[in-house]
Order: C-alpha cells, then structure tokens, then sequence
C-alpha cells in the first residue's frame, strides 16, 4: 500500500522465474541423465588421480598402488552393492558392519572350522553368508512385516550383531587355521587379488540385477512410489525381505573377504563400515528416499573414498585431515544431488492434452 | 446476501495475465469482490484458478493487468505482503502443523511474546476468542492439531486467517475434503465471516455448493475470464457449464451400447462388509456394463473401491472373478485373477513420477516381459508405445517422465497399465479428477469403449453427473450404505441427492 513496497514489488515482476522448460538439447539431456552423474564423479576420481600423481608421482602412479588401491575399496565395495538395493527401495540398512563382524566370528568360531577341515574351506564361507543372509531376512522382516522403520530395525541389528558377536568370540581373536581357505583368499588370478575379483563380481552382478532384471525394476519402482506399486500388484513386502536379504549377504561376502585378509574374526571386524557404505552409496548418486539408484555411482563412490585415502596416506597426512576431506566431498555430493533432485521435479511443465 | 452496493470495491482484479516458461496460464482475468460477499470463481481443472489464487496471495506476479485493493492500485510482492494486506488464503492442502497445538498453529509464525518469550495463557485465550467467533468455542486452543479431523483443522487454518487482521478469505476447493455434514457447518462459519464484513472467494466446481453460499460467480476458462460477477440465483446451470466448458453438457458423454442380456457376470460381489466403514454390499457386473457409485465426499465409495481390489481387507464377504474367489486384502491375488484399479490419487498411488512412461505402463506387467528375470525392456517400450499411441497419449514419447504429463494424460497412462495387462474388469476411481474438458471426454469416451470392448468396469466419482453419464447402472450410496441399485437412464442428479438427503436425515 505504501509507496515503497509497490516499489519493491515492482521490480520483482519485471523478472519472472523462469525455470527449466528451455529445451531438451541433447548435451543437456546427457548430462542430466546416469551418464553425465556418473560423468561428474569420474571427473572427480580423475582429479584426486592427478594429485596423487602431483604430490606423490610414482610412488602413486604405479600398477601396485592401483591395485592397493582396489584392494582397499573391495570390501566396503561388495557391501555397498547390496546397500544400494535397500537404499534404492527407499530404505537403510545401518546393520551391515555388525553383521560383517558377526559373519567373520560365526565363520572362524572352533567348530565350524573344525568342519570344514573335515569336509571343505566352502563351509566356512556358507556359514559366513548363511550369518549375513539371516541377519538380513531377521532385518527384513521387521521392517515389511512388523512395520517398523528400517532405521531403526537395522539400528537395532547394529547393536545386536555386535553383543552377539562379542558374547561368541569372548572379544578375542580366532585365528583362521583352514589353510585351504587362506590359500584361496590371498590368492591372485592374472595378478590380481581374489579380493578385487570378487568385487568385480558382485558388482558387475549387481549391475545387471538392478538394471535388467524384474527385481531391480520392482526395487526402484518401490523406492518411487510405494503404494503405486503395492496397487499395481507388487508383493512389495516380501521384495522388502528379499532387499535386507540381499543386503546382509553382501555383508557376509564382506566378512568372507575380511576373513580372508586379516586371516582372522573377531568382534571389531566392520567397525563403522555402515558410515562408509551410506556415503559411498550417496556420494555414488543413489537417492536416500529411494526411487534412483546407481550401481555405476556406488562403484565409483567406493572408488573415489579409496583413491583420497590412499592420496593422504602416500603424502603422510593426518588421518583427521583426511576424515575432514571425506565429510567435504560427502556434503558437495549431496548438494549437487540436491541441485538435480530439484532440476528433475521442474524440467518440463506439463503439456496439455 | 447479494450485496448491492458496488460502490466501495474491496479487490478489483483488471486482465492479468502471467505466463510460465511457455505456457500462458492467465491470458486476461477479471475479478472484483465486494466486502462481505461470497465470490465464486469457478473454471474446470487446468482453467487458471489456481494460478490466480497464487497470484492474489503474493506467491506468483502477474505479468501484466492491475490489481486494486481499497480502491488503490497494488502489486503485491510476496506471501506475507499479501497477508499484511489483509488476504489469507486456505489451500486445500491444509497448512497446519500436526505437531503443534490449537493456540499455537494460529499464531504460527506471529506469536504472542515478548523478547522470545512466548504468552502462552494469552495465546490461549486469543485463540478461544477467535474460535468463538467462528462458533467453535467447543474447540479447545490446547488440543493437538494432529487429532483433529479435516473439518476442524479447516476451522483452524480460518482462524488463523482471522487473527491477522483479514479482509479476504480465499478459499481454494475447501469442500473437497469435507462430508456432507462437515460441509454445512463450514457454510455456517463462512456466513459468520460475511457477516462481519470480511469478504470469500469460493474457489469450486461443485454447482449445489455454489448456489448455498455463493452471492456472485466468476468463470474462467482457458485462462481467461468468461463470465464476471453473474447473480447466483439468476444464472441457470446450463449456462454456468457452457461458460466453464464452452460446449454443452449433452454431447460430453459418449452414447451407451446396451449390454448384452447373456454377457456373462464377471465380477460378483457378495455381502462385502468392512466393520466402522461401510455395511455389505453386494452386486455382479457383466461383461460390457458400466457400474457406477454415486454419492458424496465421505459416502466410503473409495473404501468399497479398494475393498473389492484386495487394498483394504474385508471383514467378510466375497469377491470373485469369473468365479475364481479372490483371497481377502490381497491385491496381488486380484490382479492375478483379472482385476485393475486406477486410483483415486494419482500421484501419490498410480504413478512413479520421474520414471518414464513406458515403466509406468508396465507396472503391473514387467514380469511378463521377462524371461527368467531377464527384462526385455525393448519388447516393454513396444508394447507401451502401441497403447500411447491408441490411447492419444501426448506427448507420445515413451521415455517421458510420468512427472511431466498433464492430469488427463496420466489417467490414460493407467487406463494402458491396465489395457496391457487385459483385465477383465476395471475399477476407476475418480477417472477424471484433475482433468481437464477436452480430455475428459476424451477419456470418457475410452471408458466406453473398453465396456464395448467387453471389459466389466465400475466408475467412482464424486460429480454424480459422470456417473449418471457414463454408467449403465448406478448404486447410490451414502455413508458406507447403499441405498438403491438402479439402471441410470431411471435416475436423474435430482434423484440421486433426494435419495442421499433422505439417507441421511433417516
């Protein structure tokens, strides 16, 4: 009504927010789409590559460093694989860490070793997967059948994994003694270490899952729209189990391989590796309310985790420098994926029939 | 009520126009509100209405066009310019916080306090007063918002209207979440507002509402004003639809084909009941009918709706498909025998917004373009695309984003769900809801021809007139009760609200 708020309304009117709408060209189509996100992170890995190469030369550009490098990511990797399903759906599973270390002190406890010296080294790697796995379906069914938030259900597991674990190993250490299994863990093909081929695998595995099969199509379509899905005939609750699952065999993968590089189990095995996980996974472009997800992003996330410590650790750099560094790129992540959440909800305005 | 003085205008809106990135949602509105009436703006969907309401409560600028308030000429910048003016506006998605109390949710955001601290006692007794004055003293200022029904938090949002100092209401659809009863008591407090001099803009599409409340009608239609400021009571319903629509109500509904006397029954209903909803009802559809329910917002039509598909679990009766009888609440076992929903929502039930069009097609269908898990996501598109393009789709471009489709397209993407799928039987709830003339009878004619086609379908909709229109037989229901079963040539809108008025006084 005054003179100046007119003024200053005016002047509003003069510059429309306009948004979006502006056109489809392809490079923009490009770099909005899974390739261009996962463009961005493949930048990002290439820069971290380049000050390692600066800071550190050949003592990081090396074939071996690569493959430490590798070596390193392929744990938090294979977990975060199966992570990636649960978060797509629209869900969280805070509980594989505990599970891991659950799974590598079930495996390596006297009697199932005793069993597979009898019999075979698989028997230890059934039982650690048979762990994760029931540690998921426990997970799943909490959260499909008794409703309860996956935060919590999985925070729940967190807690217990980790006292049951410590209740069975009496907190100390159980050396594998299967030499069997110790001989094909650190073992290598064409060079390389199992370890990495098995992250290989499973994401790869999960790759194809997630893209090409009737799961992963039912695992987005509930992480878009729950209830759509439900009304359009998906058993969404016994896909939710299979989720947890799938999640908790990976952490079983994970502890196999924990088994393997540490030659043995204790209670301390995946200590907060949940942490890493969900930020690889977020830092990889898969949306925490579920409906996207990107096996690609995650691996690539894992990656770029992997490659900054191994920049910090080659230059001698605090660690709390480096857990510094993570939270940074944690936080732009997010942001820039908040940026295209926004952008996705405005891209074009609704054409009239 | 009809308030002739127009002297002293409170809001006088000129032409205004405002374009989005393209598309022109206003291309020349006129309004103008007298203090203390009732203003009805009515238009169909995607008219404009929203995009003026925005306008006048400072969230959008007009392009062009002026806008006087007091007889002053305006602009205004921005939400809280707007309510400094003295416009409130009541969405229809209710703006109240759950967690907060009465008392506190209407001072939200001007809170009675001095240096931070809150007055609580005042607060409380500010509340009361205002409560009062819209006739719900019984509502207490400390009671949690959260526990209130819809009604009550209307009366809420309107309470906070009043505690700035408001002289105009805007109201957007405020029926829509209300029942029978509930709308009346808000006509009760709407007068109480008029009353004391403040003035309402009405926004609906619902005629039997317009003519209990409304002093004055304005109709947009295609963003432009059609009609301005026409006398409730002298202008005739055909003239208000011809205005909203441009074209005339006959030719909107396609022609029925009469159902075959020896089609098979394909879906039966059997004394269906679910305990605090509604009592049984029981009913069959042929092959090639057309079902409708008909009765107003809060009658439990969805709920018999999501019932039947297995959404919501029965305490008793049965529902069977060409004599396969479906498993009670669940869903999966009524798509597996042949039975499709398009719900009521949209989007929050129908869609996965930001995937593309061909996998909301395919929802309930992927698995069957799969071998052994493997999807065939070419062989997917195709048979999207071949729907899309039956179904006029626009645009027809598979790999859309769901999110990006107008309100009439979307329903068509859950009509093709349905039509790859090849259900026997449809149930539509609220078809055209958001949906604009054209489309609608564009989507009003596919219905029709799915029935010729032989699919046995039930149409739920709150506008008795689309059910009158488009179903071979209606049941009328109120209240979760069925109170006739009858062809629809032999009831006319009149019938079916003498029916539902007598339910309820029963």
């Amino acid at each position: 009504m005054s003179e100046q708020k007119t003024k200053v309304a005016e002047s509003r009117v003069s510059g429309p927010a306009d948004h979006g709408a502006s056109g489809n060209s392809p490079m923009r189509n490009f770099l909005e789409g899974s390739a261009g996100r996962s463009l961005g992170l493949v930048i990002a890995l290439v820069l971290l590559f380049v000050m390692g190469a600066v800071t550190s030369g050949d003592r990081f550009l090396n074939l071996e460093n690569m493959l430490t490098i590798l070596r390193y990511a392929s744990i938090i990797g294979v977990v975060s694989i199966g992570v990636t399903f649960v978060i797509t759906a629209g869900g969280i599973d805070l509980s594989v860490g505990s599970v891991l270390g659950l799974s590598t002190v079930v495996a390596s406890m006297t009697s199932v070793q005793l069993a597979a010296t009898q019999s075979s080294w698989i028997l230890m790697v059934l039982v650690a997967l048979a762990v994760g796995a029931g540690a998921g379906l426990i997970n799943g069914l909490i959260v499909a059948y008794g409703n309860v938030v996956s935060f919590i259900a999985t925070l729940a597991m967190l807690v217990g994994a980790r006292g049951l674990a410590e209740l069975i190993s009496g907190r100390s250490t159980q050396i594998v003694s299967n030499r069997d299994f110790l001989q094909v863990m650190r073992g290598e093909v064409l060079g390389v270490s199992i370890l990495i081929w098995i992250f290989v695998i499973v994401a790869a595995a999960g790759w194809f899952l997630l893209n090409r099969t009737t799961f992963g199509r039912r695992t987005i379509a509930i992480g878009g729209n729950l209830e759509a899905s439900r009304l359009a005939g998906i058993k969404v609750k016994r896909h939710l189990v299979y989720l947890y699952v799938l999640s908790g065999l990976t952490a079983g993968i994970g502890g196999v391989m924990f088994l393997g590089r540490t030659t043995a189990g204790t209670s301390t095995h995946g200590l907060l590796l949940e942490l890493d996980v969900i930020a690889a996974v977020v830092v990889g472009g898969t949306l925490l309310v579920g409906g996207r997800g990107t096996i690609m992003g995650t691996v690539l996330g894992v990656l770029i985790f992997s490659t900054l410590i191994n920049v910090f650790t080659q230059n001698n750099l605090d660690t709390s420098l480096q857990a510094l560094a993570r939270g940074l790129i944690l936080v732009v992540a997010v942001l820039l994926q908040q940026r295209f959440a926004a952008r996705g909800t405005r891209v074009t305005k609704p054409v009239k029939v | 009520m009809f308030k002739d003085d127009h002297g002293e205008l409170l809001l006088e809106v000129r032409g205004i126009t405002k374009q989005f990135a393209g598309v022109q949602a206003l291309k020349g509105v006129d309004l103008e509100v007298a203090p203390g009436e009732v203003h009805c703006v009515m238009g169909q969907n995607g008219a404009g209405k929203s995009t003026l309401i925005k306008t006048l409560s400072g969230v959008h600028q007009p392009d062009s066009g002026s806008i006087r308030w007091e007889g002053e000429e305006i602009s205004i910048s921005s939400p809280t310019a707007a309510l400094d003016l003295g416009i409130a506006t009541m969405y229809q998605e209710l703006d109240v916080v759950d967690g907060l109390s009465v008392a506190e949710n209407i001072f939200l955001g001007h809170e009675r306090s001095t240096g931070g601290l809150l007055h609580v006692k005042k607060s409380n007794a500010a509340a009361r007063a205002l409560l009062e004055r819209l006739g719900h003293g019984k509502l207490s200022p400390t009671t949690g918002v959260g526990s209130l029904s819809a009604a009550n938090k209307q009366i809420v949002s309107m309470a906070r209207a009043l505690s700035r100092d408001t002289k105009l209401i805007i109201m957007d659809e405020p029926s829509a979440i209300l029942d029978s009863g509930e709308v009346s008591n808000l006509f009760r407090v709407v007068r109480e507002l008029t009353a004391q001099g403040i003035a309402v803009v009405y926004i609906s599409h619902r005629l039997e509402e317009i003519r209990q409340i409304g002093d004055r009608i304005s109709v947009i239609k295609d963003g432009r004003s059609t009609a301005s400021s026409l006398g409730v009571t002298e202008t005739p319903t055909s003239d208000l639809i011809r205005l909203m629509t441009g074209r005339d109500v006959a030719n909107v509904f396609p022609d029925r084909n009469p159902v075959a006397a020896d089609a098979p029954v394909v879906l039966e209903v059997e004394d269906v009941e679910l305990s605090g909803q509604f009592e049984k009802v029981s009913f069959t559809v042929r092959a090639g009918e057309i079902l409708g329910f008909a009765g107003l917002v809060g009658s439990k039509r969805s709920e018999i709706l999501e019932t039947i598909y297995g959404a919501r679990k029965a305490s008793s009766g049965r529902v069977s498909v060409n004599g396969t009888v479906l498993r009670p609440g669940s869903v999966t076992s009524a798509v597996n025998a042949g039975m499709g929903l398009s719900p009521e929502e949209r989007k929050s039930q129908g869609l996965i917004l930001d995937e593309p069009m061909f996998k909301n097609v395919t929802l309930s269908t992927f698995e069957r373009f799969a071998r052994a898990g493997y999807l065939d996501e070419r062989a997917e598109r195709e048979a999207a695309r071949e729907q899309i393009s039956a179904l006029e789709v626009r645009p027809a471009d598979p790999d859309r984003p769901a999110r990006t489709l107008s309100g009439g397209n979307q329903q068509k993407i859950l009509l093709a769900r349905w039509l790859v799928h090849g259900t026997p039987v449809l149930l539509l709830d609220e078809p055209t809801r958001g949906v604009d003339v054209g489309a609608r009878a564009e989507i009003y004619t596919l219905i029709r021809d799915l029935a010729a086609a032989g699919t046995a379908i039930i149409v739920v909709s709150s506008e008795i007139e689309e059910v009158l229109g488009l179903a071979d037989t209606v049941i009328v229901i109120d209240d979760g009760r069925v109170l006739t079963q009858t062809r629809a040539n032999d009831i006319d809108e009149h019938g079916v609200l003498d029916l539902v008025m007598k339910g309820s006084a029963a």
